[in-house]
């Protein structure tokens, strides 16, 4: 024990002091010897920013409209002018996934906002004033987290309506459960530290800690949690889109498209292959992102 | 490399005679970030049976890695990378894994620096303890247990079968350290690594604990390297004294040279840090003047879940002056500390703070008197939000009692504030714009003291402000308080265990044990005519009283 001490000491006066001025050349080096340890992360990364790209300017990633109909065109094959081929309204497949980008993610980003704050609120009331008020709200979540969660959004939906907002706001009041639950915890423990303490005594009044200190501080170790929350946001939304319970046509939604590419499934396949593809490609890198950032702060 | 350096100061030998230990021209360098960086250079040391030998020196001094580098248990990234080791005839620097198993516990042994890790929580102590026997020795397992009785006999425990049933969490933080040292000397080495045996222990505590390493030195000549950052404790129990700096051993002799005749610039320093040696001028309690009251506590009880933490205690503390409360670990000075500051409300009895009734007041209502009393951490940095900058931190005690304002402005408005407080902890102001983990601990606790000067307040409660820092550096912390007290007429309310330390800045002091006062008045009258019982314990427990001449 006290050798680990003695060396994290060292390594501790390491860093106090600053970075020789001639390191531009090993920071490079050190660079690569850091991306050569996580080569995965660069099509992840890749993945999720051309994802986002398609999102915000889906003009430039294709010339033709998702909602033209063109009876002359339908069922084409894949080929270099529609490269995942065209539906049964001759709707080019690839610029309906392009555009379907932005419902799909929109839906996502609302619904883990949504679940983040919903669930840091309800966590931070629950933490902060402890007693009573924990005990209601922690035994209100089991029962929430007893229920599986996409058959409750599916619930949440079916009250609100369809649509793509609905489907976001079911996702995120099922997921805020879970965030409740981290950020409580987190809350917990920085209200015992001593760095609350010491802002009591410097005179600072409690909403102040908790907006300033206690509610950033927990928010922090949450991050993986958001990123592992987007992915499976993306797929539970596309889920019930699936369903017929978020997105409605004609608008382009990943989900909805492999609906819609069901009913052809045995003579035209690419309709439903080239959508899933997309969908699960975006899950597993969000979710690879999101092993990076946990690992990264559990190792800190 | 030569085999012995005449010329180094460590190879001076005191004794003359035989040597058990010889090490020379050691260098040790750590792997840090792919690269080797050295961090002991040419220690060159000896020691004969039953001597002790002192290493003293700051944090990062490389004491700790000598130690270790004896006993072969450099952490991963640390190599031997020059110089030898001997152990009799056996040079340790060529030791096999194996060769080593066989010498350490029955040959070298080592006490640990924190007993509340170093045993494991799952099992009797006992029988970690009889670990060593069983590795080191052909007794039977009657034999073995009777041994560990007389082991713990030997370290003063009396119950000792209770003792061997029983669980660490079961032991005080004292008695986890005999059970390792009676593991230590469960082998009978002829060389004991102590390092930092006391550091965690209260005085008194501490004295025992030393008296039983003397008294086996003396019983089975074993030879002690004491690793230690007190200089008291260095004073009081070494034959000879290593002064460490920055991986050198800079001067060796016996303690008399050390501390009447030093050197090397560096052990000048360390030795004018030690506190009643430090410069204080000696306090004039009559300048103080007219002894108007700030605080008054009578009678006061604090008691958690039906245990009394504080259990009536009567004080006041008067203007300008510096109230001391001393004693051991659970006395509940802390309590009090926190009663003073509105941390936790007083159970019973009353507690006025500059002619405000604090005694039933809850936070809210104790808010408005935070700009007059402030509280300074013994651990700055965990009293620090990790996100925050010193800019921010120091600002926080401002900023709570400002109407909300856009950031900028708000910045902008108290970043003078700011750099006057951080001038008056005698930082530069550019370090407004640094992150506390840049600093280190002595800066850390100047950014406290800024944070807590910054609305000018009028008390200043020091909860163990120096007791994590080195001794040169505590001393200026030290000096520091005292130029603010004398600047600003701050009053100051200091809790500490460190006698030493109470003795050279206090006007008066408050004993306390067990939730009780046991002793209060002025400080050369406690000090010099210590009427109870206890404080006479505690005074003849400071180490080094061979050197301050208290």
């Amino acid at each position: 024990m006290t050798a680990i001490a003695d060396t994290t000491d060292l390594v501790d006066a390491a860093s106090e002091r600053p970075a020789p001025a001639d390191d531009g050349t090993s920071r490079v080096v050190s660079g690569l010897v850091w991306l050569s340890r996580h080569w995965s992360l660069v099509p992840a990364v890749g993945i999720v920013a051309i994802i986002l790209l398609w999102a915000i300017v889906p003009g430039l990633f294709t010339s033709q409209d998702p909602l033209a109909i063109v009876p002359t065109a339908r069922f084409l094959h894949p080929s270099s002018a529609h490269w995942f081929g065209t539906d049964q309204l001759g709707h080019d497949e690839y610029a309906r996934i392009v555009y379907g980008a932005r419902p799909s993610l929109t839906g996502s980003a609302l619904a883990v906002a949504i679940g983040v704050v919903v669930g840091s609120l309800i966590g931070a009331v629950s933490g902060w004033f402890g007693r009573w008020v924990d005990a209601l709200i922690m035994r209100a979540i089991d029962v929430v987290l007893s229920i599986p969660g996409f058959l409750f959004a599916i619930v949440i939906v079916v009250v609100l309506g369809f649509g793509i907002i609905q489907a976001a706001v079911a996702v995120g009041l099922t997921s805020s459960a879970t965030f409740a639950r981290l950020i409580r915890g987190e809350v917990l423990k920085a209200k015992a530290s001593n760095y609350v303490e010491a802002a009591v005594t410097s005179g600072t009044s409690s909403l102040a800690i908790l907006r300033r200190h206690v509610l950033p501080n927990s928010i922090a170790p949450t991050l993986s949690l958001i990123t592992l929350q987007f992915g499976v946001a993306i797929m539970w939304i596309a889920s019930l889109s699936f369903l017929g319970l978020g997105a409605q046509p004609p608008q382009p939604e990943w989900g909805r498209l492999v609906t819609d590419g069901r009913n052809y499934i045995a003579t035209a396949s690419w309709l439903t292959l080239w959508p899933a593809v997309v969908i699960v490609v975006a899950v597993l890198a969000t979710n690879h992102i999101s092993h990076f950032v946990s690992n990264r702060s559990s190792s800190r | 490399m030569t085999l012995t350096n005449e010329s180094a100061p460590g190879s001076v030998d005191g004794t003359g005679g035989e040597h058990l230990l010889v090490v020379e021209n050691l260098n040790v360098a750590y792997k840090v970030h792919r690269r080797l960086r050295p961090t002991l250079h040419d220690i060159s040391f000896s020691i004969a049976p039953g001597e002790v030998i002192a290493l003293v020196g700051e944090s990062g001094s490389g004491k700790t890695t000598t130690g270790h580098a004896i006993l072969g248990l450099l952490p991963e990234n640390g190599q031997v990378t020059g110089g030898r080791i001997t152990f009799r005839d056996q040079v340790l620097t060529e030791l096999s894994p194996k060769g080593w198993r066989s010498l350490r516990g029955r040959a070298v042994s080592l006490i640990p620096q924190d007993p509340t890790v170093s045993l494991d929580p799952l099992r009797r102590v006992g029988e970690q303890v009889e670990d060593t026997l069983s590795l080191h020795s052909n007794l039977d397992a009657a034999q073995r247990r009777r041994q560990v009785h007389e082991l713990f006999e030997t370290v003063g425990f009396r119950d000792v079968e209770l003792r061997y049933r029983q669980y660490p969490h079961e032991l005080s933080g004292g008695m986890k350290q005999r059970v390792l040292i009676a593991s230590a000397i469960a082998g009978e080495p002829d060389l004991i690594i102590a390092d930092e045996p006391t550091s965690g222990l209260d005085a008194t505590v501490q004295k025992q604990v030393l008296d039983l390493i003397d008294d086996l030195r003396r019983r089975n000549r074993t030879a002690v390297v004491l690793v230690t950052h007190d200089l008291g404790v260095a004073a009081d129990r070494a034959d000879r004294i290593g002064v460490m700096e920055h991986g050198r051993l800079v001067e060796v002799g016996t303690p008399e040279q050390i501390f009447d005749s030093p050197q090397h610039p560096y052990t000048r320093r360390l030795v004018g840090a030690v506190p009643s040696r430090s410069a204080v001028p000696v306090r004039d309690v009559a300048a103080v003047g007219r002894r108007e009251p700030v605080i008054t506590v009578t009678d006061l009880h604090k008691s958690y879940g039906g245990t009394d933490a504080v259990a009536g205690t009567s004080f006041e503390v008067h203007r300008g002056e510096t109230f001391s409360i001393v004693g051991e670990s659970g006395s509940g000075k802390s309590t009090t500390a926190r009663v003073l500051v509105g941390l936790t409300e007083a159970t019973s009895g009353s507690v006025s703070v500059l002619g405000k009734d604090i005694t039933r007041l809850d936070r809210r209502g104790y808010r408005p008197l935070r700009q007059d009393i402030q509280i300074v951490y013994q651990n700055p940095y965990s009293s620090f939000d990790p996100r925050f900058d010193v800019f921010d931190v120091v600002e926080e005690p401002l900023r709570a009692f400002q109407p909300p304002q856009l950031p900028w402005k708000r910045k902008k408005a108290n970043r003078d504030r700011i750099v006057a407080a951080l001038e008056a902890a005698a930082l530069p102001p550019s370090f407004a714009d640094r992150h506390p983990a840049e600093l280190s601990g002595g800066q850390r606790q100047r950014v406290a003291i800024a944070r807590a000067l910054v609305v000018e307040p009028k008390i200043l409660v020091l909860d163990e402000p120096i007791s994590a820092l080195d001794v040169s550096v505590a001393a200026q912390i030290l000096q520091l308080l005292e130029n603010l007290q004398r600047e600003r007429g701050l009053t100051y309310v200091f809790i500490s265990h460190d006698l030493a330390v109470v003795r050279a800045i206090s006007d008066h002091v408050a004993v306390m044990q067990n939730g009780r006062i046991v002793e209060q008045g002025a400080v050369d009258d406690v000090f010099s005519r210590p009427s109870s019982p206890y404080t006479q314990k505690l005074l003849a427990a400071i180490a080094g009283r061979k050197l301050v001449h208290l």
